[in-house]
């Protein structure tokens, strides 16, 4: 692999770190609010993980 | 002794009601291993030694050297192909290329299913499924015919070799000549494969598998009055948890039983899928482009073929969005159509894809290191990772049928009106 494959791949896993760690945040903060909702939060946030998920993959293959 | 009516949990119950009524429990009360006063690790003497000994046991093992025959390994034309390849590859140690050879029987697709491979003997150990070919007429034959890419295989005149490097067939002459073309690609024809390959044949087994187990289940329900008995009850919540909680509230009330089947049959074939290749038998389904496109393309097919105008409308003319904007959003909306089902395939592809080949470098490099501490401690490692792809295995799967859901939901929306007029 050339340099700029590998800093582009480190550019996509942060990017992907970023946006995962964000939504990880915000629904601590809303568990912390609101305990009795935390089984939507949680359903919520995978959902949203996984698609981000989904982009980093795919830039990471293509 | 009053065991008479106790209800053993599990074995170490037994040993330790047993043990209690001989002083010996006494010994073991002051072994509930406590740190300082007060501060107990456990309180269950023996459940916390098994454990101990289940996680410590890495290290009472010895890594092997490179000449071991237990390595699931090369084949013996990879050996005679690297030698004649040496000008055009760059050579690798031995050890590399056996653990790359390994990481190729476990995430690519055969025509046999080896399980493993004894390489000083050459021999292997499985079964060779069927080669279906078409080329202008039917061909037939057992893949033992193609010996793991060393033999030419005959069959009505035609000569088919397996190339070892992509593992497709290719129609050559007598002497099994194939040509290269400028990337290294071979250039001769390649006849129709309708093989019966490692992955069509876990696919029928899966298949085979779910209609078993869930028609076991419908009958059982019959025959105990609407409560399920027996090992096909761990499907039940499932199933209610994908009607319940996937199914109504993406698609609505009205409409969402005429999806059920399609949800339920893609949410139990990926997971089933995901889990077989979770097994040392190198089995890599939904690691393939082509099975998740393929579900994906049914996804798109159902989604559009069951629209409603409103859903239509949503793309092409959108409501509550000034005039102008909708003739800048149509084409992106028209993008986006094709691009769900895509993202869906590329998803479910690249998560799988990827984890196994992270799980088995992993594994391979428990043989580089030749110290004890390196090899346990990527063996724990490796552990650690198999638990977290059960989990993706499960997610996975729910994501694409929640997704798919969701695409249905928008396909049969209702009209609503719009909050504001612009």
């Amino acid at each position: 692999m050339q340099i700029p494959e590998i800093v582009g791949s480190g550019l996509i896993v942060i990017g992907a770190g970023l946006g995962i760690g964000k939504i990880g945040g915000s629904a601590m903060d809303a568990i912390a609010r609101q305990p009795e909702a935390s089984g939507k939060i949680q359903t919520a946030m995978l959902i949203a993980a996984a698609l981000i998920e989904g982009i980093g993959f795919a830039a990471l293959f293509a | 002794m009053k065991i008479l009516k106790y209800q053993y949990k599990n074995t170490i119950e037994v040993i330790e009601i047993l043990i209690k009524n001989v002083p010996l429990h006494q010994i073991l009360e002051t072994l509930k291993f406590k740190l300082k006063k007060d501060m107990v690790i456990s309180r269950k003497p023996l459940h916390f030694i098994a454990a101990a000994l289940l996680a410590f046991m890495p290290l009472i093992s010895s890594a092997n050297t490179v000449n071991d025959s237990t390595t699931v390994a090369i084949e013996a034309t990879h050996e005679s192909a690297e030698a004649g390849h040496a000008e055009a590859h760059a050579e690798p140690t031995d050890l590399k290329s056996k653990i790359k050879a390994f990481i190729n029987h476990h995430v690519l697709d055969a025509h046999d299913f080896t399980f493993f491979s004894d390489e000083e003997e050459g021999k292997h150990y499985g079964f060779s499924l069927p080669v279906i070919l078409w080329d202008n007429g039917l061909h037939v034959f057992s893949s033992a015919k193609l010996q793991h890419g060393e033999a030419v295989a005959e069959s009505d005149g035609n000569y088919y070799k397996l190339n070892h490097h992509d593992a497709k067939i290719y129609k050559t002459d007598a002497t099994g000549t194939i040509t290269e073309g400028k990337n290294g690609f071979p250039e001769n024809v390649r006849p129709i494969d309708f093989s019966i390959t490692k992955s069509v044949l876990t696919i029928f087994v899966a298949a085979i598998l779910m209609f078993f187990l869930f028609t076991g289940l419908a009958k059982s329900y019959a025959k105990n009055g609407g409560i399920a008995k027996g090992a096909g009850r761990i499907f039940e919540p499932l199933v209610i948890y994908i009607r319940d909680e996937i199914a109504i509230p993406n698609i609505g009330e009205k409409h969402y039983k005429r999806y059920m089947s399609y949800l339920l049959t893609l949410f139990f074939f990926i997971l089933f899928l995901n889990l077989f290749g979770l097994t040392p038998l190198g089995i890599n389904v939904t690691g393939n482009f082509t099975i998740t496109f393929s579900l994906a393309i049914i996804t798109f097919l159902i989604t559009n073929l069951t629209a409603n105008k409103y859903y239509w409308g949503h793309i092409f003319w959108m409501p509550g969005v000034p005039k102008l904007m909708r003739l800048i959003l149509a084409p992106i909306e028209l993008l986006g159509v094709f691009i769900k089902p895509f993202s869906l395939m590329i998803r479910l592809y690249a998560n799988i894809f990827a984890g196994h080949i992270v799980l088995m470098s992993i594994i391979g490099l428990m043989f580089i290191f030749k110290s004890w501490l390196g090899s346990s401690l990527s063996f724990g490692l490796s552990f650690l990772l198999s638990i977290l792809e059960i989990l993706v295995a499960f997610l996975q799967a729910y994501i694409f049928t929640m997704l798919s859901a969701l695409y249905f939901g928008s396909a049969v929306q209702e009209h609503h009106h719009e909050e504001s007029h612009v």
